[in-house]
C-alpha cells in the first residue's frame, strides 16, 4: 500500500500571534516552526499502517527551502521519501492543487493529512483534493483502519460518530486520537539525512482569494472576583449582567 | 440569481445552528438586494421546512432520493452545487459544523468558487468581492478574506451570528439532482451518544483539568453540567492521561468552542487551551491559584478549591431554576 501524508509547517502551538505591515502580514520573527500537531498524528498512523512490509509512506510538503527541517522531521519519525513542491503555500486552493497533480501522477492508496492546519484552520484540503482527484474524503477521522482496498473510517458527526466503509482511494483528515504522535529516535534522525527529499515545481493555480488584514481579539475588561463562599453572587451576575443563564 | 443556504437535518429536525445560518445567509440576501433560497437534503417533515421561513427562506428546494439517505460528502455536494448552477447562485452559505467541514470545501471546488470557512461576522461589500471576518491561528486571531472568484461559499462559526426573525411564507419545491457520479462510500453504523448535550452544540460548557485531580472525581464537572444543561469538556493533560475520551479535549489541538457561557474549574489557562476557547462569550475559572493564567482572560473567578466551591455553586444554580 503506497500512503501519501500531507504536511505542512506551522508555527509553534505556544507562539503568540503577532502582525506587521499595517497587519497585513503574520510576524514570523523569532517564530518556532513544527509540524502541523494533526499531521504529525496523520503521519504516525500512516507508519503504523506500512510497517511490517506492508506499504511505504511518502510525505509531502508545499513550501520553499525554509521548511526542509520540517519535512526531515517527517523522515525522521519514519516517513520513507519526501517531496516538496517549491512554493509560497498561497492558500489551501493553492496546496490542493500541488497535492492532488502530485498524488494523481503516483498512484497512491491512501492520502492522510491532519484534519486542520492550526494556522489557517480552514478545515479545506482534504476536501479539496477529493474533489480534484474525483474520490471519496473525509475532513475529520477518529479511527482509521484498512483492510484490502477498503479504508475503514469513524467520522466525526454532531453528537456521535458514524463508521463509514470506504474504497481507495481516497483522502482522510485526522483528527485526535487516530494514533500518538511519534518522537523521533537517534536512528532515525541519522537515517533521515539520507532519505530523498525531491523538490518539484509547482502547477501554476488561479487566486480566488486572498488576506487583506488580520485582527487580534479585542481583550476581555479586568476579572470581576467573587469570594469562594458566595457562589450565589456569581449565579446572579451570569443572569442579570451577562444573560448566559 | 439568488443566495443558496444548505440546511443540515438531524434525523428530521433543524437544531438551532441551522436557523443561525439560514438568518446569516438571509442577511447576505439583504446585502446583495437578493432573494434567499434554502436546499435541504434527505426525509424532513414539510411543517419543519417552513420553520425556515421564519428566518426568510423564501424559497426552499427539497431533495429526498433513496441514494441521498445518509451524509456522504461527494454526493451531498454534489446536490448542492447543482442547485447553486439551476438557481444561479454565486453565493452559498453553509455551517461550519462537522458535516459542514467535510462539504463545503467540495462545493467550492465544484464550483471554483472562493471559500471562507468559519466566517464570524457579516461580510462587508467590495466591488464585486465578499471580505469576509473568519477564524485563523486557532481563535487566536481573525483572518479577513478577500474572496474574488464569480462564484463564493462561506461555512459559518456555529454560535456567531444571532437569530432573527424575518418571516415570509416558503415555496417548497422538490429538485432532482440528477446524480450520476456514486463514488463508493458506505455508511455501516451510526452511533450518537444521545443523553448528553453535544460540545459542538452547546450554549453553555463545563471544563475541567488537572485541578480535578483523577478520574474518580468527574462526578463534580458532570453534575454542575447537568444542572446548568451544558456539554463537559476537559483540558489536554486529562484526554492524554484517558480521564476523558478525545472528543471533549477543548484547545488548540484538541476542538474550539464557542459557548455563550465556559466555566473552567482547575485549568490553570495554557496558551493551547485559551486558543480554543478564548472566543467564548462568557468565561468563568474557578482554580485555588490566584495566579493562574486563565483568571487573565476570564470575566468572573473563584479563587478556591474546586471541591469546596462546585458543590457550593451547584446548590446555587440548583436554587436558581427553583426559582
Amino acid at each position: 500500500m503506497k500512503i501519501l501524508v500531507c504536511i505542512s509547517s506551522v508555527p509553534d502551538t505556544t507562539t503568540k500571534i503577532t502582525f506587521t505591515n499595517d497587519n497585513a502580514q503574520f510576524n514570523s520573527t523569532g517564530v518556532q516552526f513544527i509540524v502541523n500537531p494533526y499531521d504529525e498524528i496523520a503521519l504516525a498512523r500512516a507508519i503504523e499502517l506500512s510497517e511490517g512490509g506492508k506499504g511505504t509512506v511518502t510525505v509531502i510538503n508545499v513550501g520553499e527551502a525554509e521548511t526542509d527541517p520540517t519535512i526531515r522531521k517527517a523522515l525522521a519519525t519514519g516517513a520513507d521519501d519526501a517531496v516538496r513542491v517549491n512554493a509560497k503555500p498561497r492558500d489551501a486552493w493553492f496546496v490542493a492543487h500541488q497535492i492532488a497533480k502530485y498524488a494523481k501522477e503516483n498512484n497512491f492508496d491512501l492520502i492522510l493529512t491532519g484534519r486542520e492546519s492550526i494556522d489557517y484552520n480552514g478545515t479545506q484540503v482534504a476536501g479539496f483534493v477529493g474533489e480534484l482527484m474525483n474520490i471519496p474524503s473525509v475532513s475529520i477521522a477518529k479511527k482509521i483502519e484498512v483492510q484490502d482496498q477498503t479504508a475503514l473510517v469513524d467520522r466525526e458527526v454532531e453528537g456521535g460518530k458514524e463508521v463509514l466503509s470506504i474504497s481507495l482511494p481516497c483522502i482522510i483528515g485526522v483528527a485526535e486520537g487516530v494514533a500518538e504522535s511519534r518522537i523521533p529516535n537517534m536512528r532515525g534522525i541519522m537515517s533521515a539525512r539520507t532519505k530523498p527529499l525531491q523538490v518539484i515545481e509547482a502547477v501554476e493555480v488561479a487566486e480566488l482569494s486572498s488576506v487583506t488584514k488580520f485582527e487580534t481579539p479585542q481583550p476581555r475588561g479586568e476579572v470581576t472576583l467573587i469570594a469562594a463562599n458566595e457562589p450565589e453572587k456569581l449565579v446572579e451576575l451570569l443572569h442579570s449582567k451577562s444573560h448566559v443563564i | 440569481m439568488s443566495v443558496l443556504v444548505y440546511v443540515e437535518n438531524t434525523a428530521g429536525e433543524f437544531k438551532k445552528s441551522v436557523f443561525e445560518v439560514v438568518s446569516y445567509a438571509k442577511a447576505i440576501a439583504g446585502l446583495l438586494n437578493t432573494d434567499l433560497t434554502a436546499i435541504s437534503i434527505g426525509t424532513v417533515d414539510p411543517s419543519n421546512l417552513n420553520l425556515l421561513g421564519q428566518y426568510g427562506a423564501s424559497k426552499i428546494l427539497n431533495v429526498n432520493s433513496d441514494q441521498l439517505k445518509s451524509f456522504v460528502s461527494h454526493s451531498y455536494a454534489s446536490v448542492i452545487a447543482s442547485a447553486a448552477k439551476s438557481e444561479n447562485s454565486a453565493v452559498v452559505i453553509l455551517s461550519n459544523s462537522f458535516s459542514g467541514k467535510g462539504l463545503a470545501p467540495r462545493v467550492a471546488a465544484k464550483l471554483e468558487a472562493a471559500f471562507a470557512p468559519g466566517a464570524v461576522a457579516l461580510p462587508e461589500i467590495s466591488g464585486n468581492n465578499l471580505i469576509v471576518k473568519r477564524v485563523a491561528f486557532s481563535s487566536k486571531a481573525f483572518a479577513f478574506t478577500e474572496l474574488k472568484a464569480a462564484n463564493k461559499v462561506l461555512s459559518l462559526t456555529p454560535n456567531s451570528f444571532e437569530l432573527k426573525v424575518d418571516q415570509v411564507q416558503p415555496e417548497i419545491i422538490d429538485f432532482d439532482p440528477q446524480l450520476t457520479n456514486d463514488l463508493n462510500t458506505i455508511i455501516k453504523d451510526i452511533v450518537r451518544s444521545t443523553d448528553k448535550v453535544s460540545l459542538a452544540d452547546a450554549e453553555i460548557v463545563v471544563s475541567g483539568g488537572r485541578g480535578l485531580k483523577g478520574p474518580e472525581n468527574w462526578g463534580l464537572i458532570e453534575e454542575l453540567a447537568d444542572a446548568l444543561g451544558a456539554a463537559t469538556a476537559c483540558s489536554k493533560p486529562i484526554s492524554d492521561a484517558g480521564w476523558r475520551p478525545h472528543e471533549e479535549h477543548v484547545g488548540q489541538t484538541g476542538i474550539s468552542v464557542q459557548p455563550n457561557l465556559y466555566i473552567a474549574i482547575g485549568i490553570s489557562g495554557a496558551i493551547q487551551h485559551l486558543a480554543g476557547v478564548s472566543a467564548s462569550k462568557t468565561i468563568v475559572v474557578i482554580n485555588k491559584d490566584p495566579e493562574a493564567p486563565f483568571f487573565k482572560v476570564a470575566d468572573y473567578g473563584i479563587v478556591g478549591d474546586a471541591f469546596e466551591v462546585v458543590p457550593q455553586l451547584i446548590a446555587a444554580i440548583k436554587s436558581y431554576k427553583a426559582g
